[in-house]
């Protein structure tokens, strides 16, 4: 099974980036290992949205709600109980993916544009939750000094953690997208009519979908944790979506690792050029409009396959086989 | 194997389909034609699912399926192409027909073998039977219309149907394309022993192939019978033959 991965041309590449990254904590300053770090959770947050948004063409407009989820389960079991800490990291994604299922089972019943929306106004509900609820949450300022574990509580402790668990996320959502499910969600994403009446149960495989995809944020939440040791509410403020949702477009949303490029573009964007102020979200406005402006038909088009097919592969390349 | 009674579908005041019936014999080539807008789409359409009929019955294998979703009613064994080509576009040809492929053998959801090595024999095997080999590799969006066409037809086979249906299988096609294509349809039932059930709004094509044909009206069956008897049936020849 590993074979097929091992003869690709990219997974080289991808094997002297990762040694790279290995290797960086000797020779880069602290404060880069720390924005390394934040673009990796980033970076698997925007994946794991990319699942449903270019492989299934399921508009999860507010997949920030999830990464919120598994960070607020993670911390608030490391915060306020003693159970080891391995039990509050596998939590965080089960809690997410739950979450995912939840919200799911009511969008899915609704076709694209009606499915965010629902998903906005049900994903505002739990940011409220975690807004308001003092008592736990500790509300607007959410919770800071979570207790990590002390061998990833360095910077470059939870840089390695971090990195090592991205590396094995993005190995199986390759695998996910290259094994039949995968291969079948691309199909309903092109037509789902078509899967339909080939004896595809369309809504089902996009609720799997979702439930996948939700788990892999979940894991984005509880490395947040790691990194930053705090969770607060904008980590499941619509904002972060958009952000997200943005990385996707702006990478390449047909593309496997588009949205790596996407998440290491606004990330380094956000840190040296402004934090959640509203002129962020202005700029992040501007990326948008750019992005339909020079692409109009990218959104729902073509036209990103033609713009990335140099740069990166695609997630459906080998089936030329 | 197949019987359509007394079938009747309105959109808002329209009649589209109104009182058709329709009986399909395992292993028949079966034929609907009638005008454009007589209404062979939209009954194709109720059969396989993709509409809920407003009166009547489908019953396969005596089993009443006018009320099942599409992909529970290709798991009985319909499988079918659509009058406009209906494939996977950003998918590679070989990729197209192994999706049903996989379908039917209901590994669709294996989440951790690469598909690249899961039903490759099979989804050759349908590929070589139309003909389609040399392009399997090309994006099926880039393929020409009657390749899309023919795609099309070996999607459905890729669900090893017993009752496969094809609508307007040769719309938009050049004559040759036609001709090739009446013959593989016409091979498919003979090798593999397929009841297929087609229509077209071209007579020439049908008088020739067909072992039943069902002639459609505004909605409503005129007569089915063999060519012979539909040829020769008085109603038909005023309704259809007449204004040719
Ligand atoms: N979804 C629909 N909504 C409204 N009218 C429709 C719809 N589908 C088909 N019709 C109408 O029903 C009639 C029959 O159409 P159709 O079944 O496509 O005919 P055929 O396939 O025999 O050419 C046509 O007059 C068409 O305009
Ligand atoms: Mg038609």
């Amino acid at each position: 099974m590993f074979g097929e991965l091992i003869r690709q041309k990219s997974f080289g590449v991808s094997l002297a980036v990762f040694l790279v990254l290995l290797l960086a904590p000797s020779f880069l300053p602290r404060f880069y290992i720390y924005l390394l770090a934040v673009i990796f959770v980033t970076a698997l947050l925007a994946m794991s949205l990319n699942l449903c948004v270019g492989h299934g063409m399921l508009f999860q407009f507010h997949h920030g709600v999830f990464y919120g989820v598994g960070a607020y389960t993670a911390g608030l079991l490391l915060a306020k109980t003693s159970i080891p800490w391995w039990m509050a990291f596998v939590a965080g994604p089960l809690a997410a993916a739950f979450a995912g299922l939840l919200i799911g089972l009511f969008c899915i019943r609704l076709n694209k544009l009606y499915f965010g929306m629902l998903q906005i106004s049900l994903g505002s509900l739990i940011w409220a939750i975690a807004f308001r609820w003092y008592g736990l949450t500790g509300g607007d300022d959410g919770i800071h000094g979570i207790p990590i574990p002390d061998f990833i509580a360095s910077t470059t402790g939870s840089y390695y953690f971090v990195l090592i668990v991205l590396g094995i996320c993005l190995f199986l959502m390759y695998l996910i997208l290259k094994s039949p499910f995968g291969s079948t969600l691309q199909a309903i994403r092109d037509n789902p009519e078509r899967c339909a009446a080939v004896g595809i149960h369309v809504r089902h495989h996009q609720l799997k979908t979702i439930v996948i995809a939700t788990f892999f944020g979940g894991v984005a939440g509880v490395l947040f944790v790691v990194v930053e040791g705090s969770i607060f509410p904008d980590l499941l403020f619509w904002v972060l979506s958009l952000e997200i949702f943005i990385m996707c477009l702006l990478g390449g949303w047909f593309t496997f690792a588009g949205p790596i490029l996407g998440a290491a573009i606004i990330v380094s964007l956000r840190t040296f050029v402004g934090t959640y102020t509203e002129y962020w979200t202005l700029i992040l406005g501007v990326i948008l409009i750019l992005l339909i402006f020079f692409l109009p038909e990218g959104i729902m088009g073509y036209n990103y396959r033609q713009l990335f097919r140099s740069r990166t592969k695609y997630a459906h390349d080998s089936q030329m086989e | 194997m197949l019987r359509v009674e007394d079938l009747h579908k309105s959109f808002d005041d329209f009649k589209a389909v109104n009182g058709a019936h329709l009986t399909v014999e395992s292993g028949q080539l079966v034929a609907v034609i009638g005008p454009n807008g007589a209404g062979k789409t939209t009954l194709f359409n109720l059969i396989t699912g993709q509409l809920q009929p407003g009166r009547g019955r489908i019953l396969l294998n005596d089993e009443d399926i006018s009320k099942l979703p599409p992909h529970v009613i290709c798991r009985k064994g319909i499988a079918r192409s659509f009058q406009i080509a209906n494939v996977f576009p950003r998918l590679s040809v070989f990729r197209n027909v192994q999706v049903s492929v996989l379908s039917q053998q209901k590994l669709s959801n294996k989440l951790f073998r690469p598909a690249s090595q899961i039903a490759v024999e099979e989804t050759g095997r349908i590929l070589e039977s139309v003909g389609l080999v040399d392009k399997k590799m090309d994006l099926a969006g880039s393929l020409s219309h009657g390749d899309k066409r023919i795609l099309e037809i070996a999607i459905a086979l890729g669900n090893e149907p017993e009752l496969l249906i094809l609508d307007e299988p040769t719309a938009g096609m050049s004559p040759d394309e036609t001709a090739t294509t009446m013959a593989l349809i016409q091979r498919l039932a003979a090798d593999q022993g397929l009841t297929i059930l087609f229509c077209e709004h071209d007579m020439e094509v049908v008088f020739g192939t067909a072992q039943s044909i069902m002639v459609m009206q505004q909605g409503g069956t005129i007569v089915q019978g063999d060519p012979q008897t539909v040829r020769h049936n008085t109603e038909v020849q005023e309704a259809y033959l007449g204004d040719e």
